[in-house]
């Protein structure tokens, strides 16, 4: 079997640069980027629309050819190998979901061992257990066709169709966009569920950056083709590389969703040997206010800053690590808060007036 | 010279079965063959264009020009090539029959959802395996649509084979017109119309069969 398939895989990029050719001139979509994901992990790649997100990660299973750079798994260099091999060794979902209208949801599902030549019984099997991994009870979804599934179920098939023969690495391009908010974060919750069960080294690409430090491992920021930061979720609040990190995890429609959570709620007690010199910030702030105020600091090298209670003293503390899981878990997206809003309160019923 | 009723035809056909069957036979021939040929030749061609960039100009060039040409011109153009009789008939209708069958295969594929190709592509299938897994399968029911428009346009054209000998009903309308006997006309006339309503209906459960079902399910 070819060191594909290798039950661990690493992914190298470097400087890989990216030109579209047309009649009407040459488009650079990606400009010497380099990255590394580290086997087992979840790297995203996060950045405004046009950002050359997708097609890096496009370049990795050839979908799209490498003007400059070298990508490589393993120590190969992609274009070294079969691409039909290679393909066939890397999971793909697209937020569009792309499942054969014609093939039941099994069959969608077992599409790669079908390829890869199982023999029948075995796909039909392999494609119940991940039917039931994504949370479709195979009895009920397994013979349906896509078009009886709603969005959220299909993206599930997506992502099972893209685990079934088992690769080693995973693309994920905006995978839960196309999904309402609520089923989205169902689905971003089941995905590192699932993530920690199978362990795949996985490239994410999304434009929300509440899903960016939910699932992420690290996290790669882009703007113009180009990397701006690569670092963990930590480390973009910590020490965000220029204002525009600053900037585009504050102006995030979803963190407005915690414009009315404040530090004080979320620090815990100042543990002890916590140096002075931390940022102090007051518990008062709201988390994108906090954003904006820790910009102001110098973050290297330190694990967090203390918060200060109603009386000025710097008696909590709270990590960056802390405030980029509250980023991504509690993270509600906007269209969320207002569905839930207009939902009326069953309770609240009663005490409206007729 | 007979003036009768209109439904004498049925008469005629009652008094001559032994031609009836003969006519409707050559008749089915030439619609079948020709259509089967056309699939033949149509098909390919149109998978060709779909994945040669320079092949796509010239072929739907041609197409378009050879759906404008008179079905007539194209029987008095093979005359001289291929004489008279069934084999001529059946080029011209094969013509006929290539175009809806190629310009409806072409759109069909090039209407595959660009996300479903994406995703082939990205699991790793062959230009094979996406052809066959993929693109035919999802472009079937315009491809069959393009089938079925050839059929029933052949099973009218063919008529026109009793010009040059190939048989068909259309012996007896050109026998019917050319003697002002409108009953022999309508014998040929009214079986060519029942057997192309009947033939749309046949092809309509056929195309329950060959458009998968995942693509008609709600
Ligand atoms: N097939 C293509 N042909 C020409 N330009 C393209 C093509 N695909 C992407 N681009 C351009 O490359 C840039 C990056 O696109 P993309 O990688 O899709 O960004 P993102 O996924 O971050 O939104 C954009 O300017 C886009 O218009
Ligand atoms: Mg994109």
């Amino acid at each position: 079997m070819s060191p594909l398939w290798a039950g661990v895989s690493l992914i190298t990029l470097e400087h890989v640069s990216k030109n579209f050719d047309s009649p009407s001139g040459s488009v650079r979509a990606v400009e010497d980027v380099s990255f590394e994901v580290d086997a087992g992990a979840l790297h995203v790649l996060i950045g405004p629309s046009g950002s050359g997100k997708t097609t890096t990660m496009r370049m990795i299973n050839r979908l799209e050819t490498i003007s400059e750079g070298t990508i490589t798994i393993n120590g190969r260099d992609v274009r070294d190998l079969d691409v039909v091999e290679l393909r066939r060794a890397i999971g793909y979902v697209i937020q569009q979901g792309g499942l054969f209208p014609h093939f039941t949801v099994a069959d969608n599902v077992a599409v790669v061992p079908r390829l890869l030549g199982w023999p029948r019984a075995r796909r039909r099997q392999r494609a119940e257990e991940l039917l039931a991994l994504v949370g479709l009870p195979p009895k009920q979804f397994a013979d349906r066709f896509p078009r009886q599934l709603s969005g959220g179920q299909q993206q599930r098939v997506g992502v099972a169709r893209a685990l079934a023969a088992d690769p080693p690495i995973i693309l994920m391009d905006e995978p839960f966009g196309a999904v309402d908010p609520i089923t989205r974060k169902q689905l971003q919750r089941e995905l590192r569920r699932i993530q920690a069960e199978v362990q795949k080294t996985i490239v994410f690409v999304t434009h929300d950056i509440g899903e960016a430090f939910l699932l992420g491992d690290r996290i790669v920021l882009m703007a113009e083709g180009r990397i701006v930061q690569n670092g963990t979720p930590a480390d973009l609040l910590r020490n965000p590389a220029s204002p525009f990190v600053t900037e585009f995890i504050g102006e995030d429609r979803s963190l407005r969703a915690l414009q009315h959570t404040y530090l004080a709620e979320l620090a815990g007690s100042r543990p002890d040997g916590v140096p002075d010199d931390v940022p102090i910030l007051a518990g008062t702030l709201s988390i994108p206010q906090a954003g904006q105020e820790l910009a102001r600091h110098d973050r290297s090298n330190r694990e967090g800053f203390l918060v200060s209670d109603v009386s000025g003293r710097p008696s909590g503390y709270l990590t960056y690590q802390q405030l980029a899981t509250v980023l991504g878990e509690s993270i509600a997206p906007a269209e969320t808060m207002t569905s839930a809003e207009a939902a009326p309160d069953p309770e609240a019923a009663h005490v409206l007036p007729v | 010279m007979r003036r009768g009723e209109p439904l004498d035809f049925i008469a005629y056909i009652r008094d001559h079965p032994e031609q009836f069957r003969e006519l409707l036979l050559e008749h089915v021939r030439l619609v079948g063959f020709s259509v089967l040929i056309a699939i033949l030749i149509a098909i390919p061609l149109a998978v060709l264009t779909t994945r040669l960039a320079w092949f796509e100009r010239p072929m739907t060039w041609i197409a378009n020009v050879g759906q404008t040409v008179p079905s007539l011109a194209i029987l008095g153009l093979t005359l001289p090539l291929l004489g008279i009789g069934f084999r001529p008939a059946l080029f011209a209708l094969t013509i006929k029959a290539v175009l809806p069958i190629f310009l409806n295969t072409v759109i069909g594929i090039r209407g595959v959802d660009r996300a479903i190709v994406d995703a082939a592509r990205g699991m790793g299938t062959s230009d094979r395996q996406l052809l066959w897994f993929v693109e035919l399968p999802l472009a079937s029911p315009v491809m069959f649509a393009g089938i079925q428009t050839a059929t029933v346009q052949n099973i009218g054209l063919a008529t026109l084979a009793a010009y040059i000998g190939g048989g068909g009903f259309g012996d007896w309308i050109l026998q019917g017109l050319a003697m002002v006997n409108p009953p022999i006309l309508l014998a040929g006339a009214v079986p060519v119309a029942v057997l192309a309503m009947s033939t749309e209906m046949i092809l309509r459960g056929v195309r329950r069969v060959i458009v998968p079902a995942g693509l008609t399910v709600t």
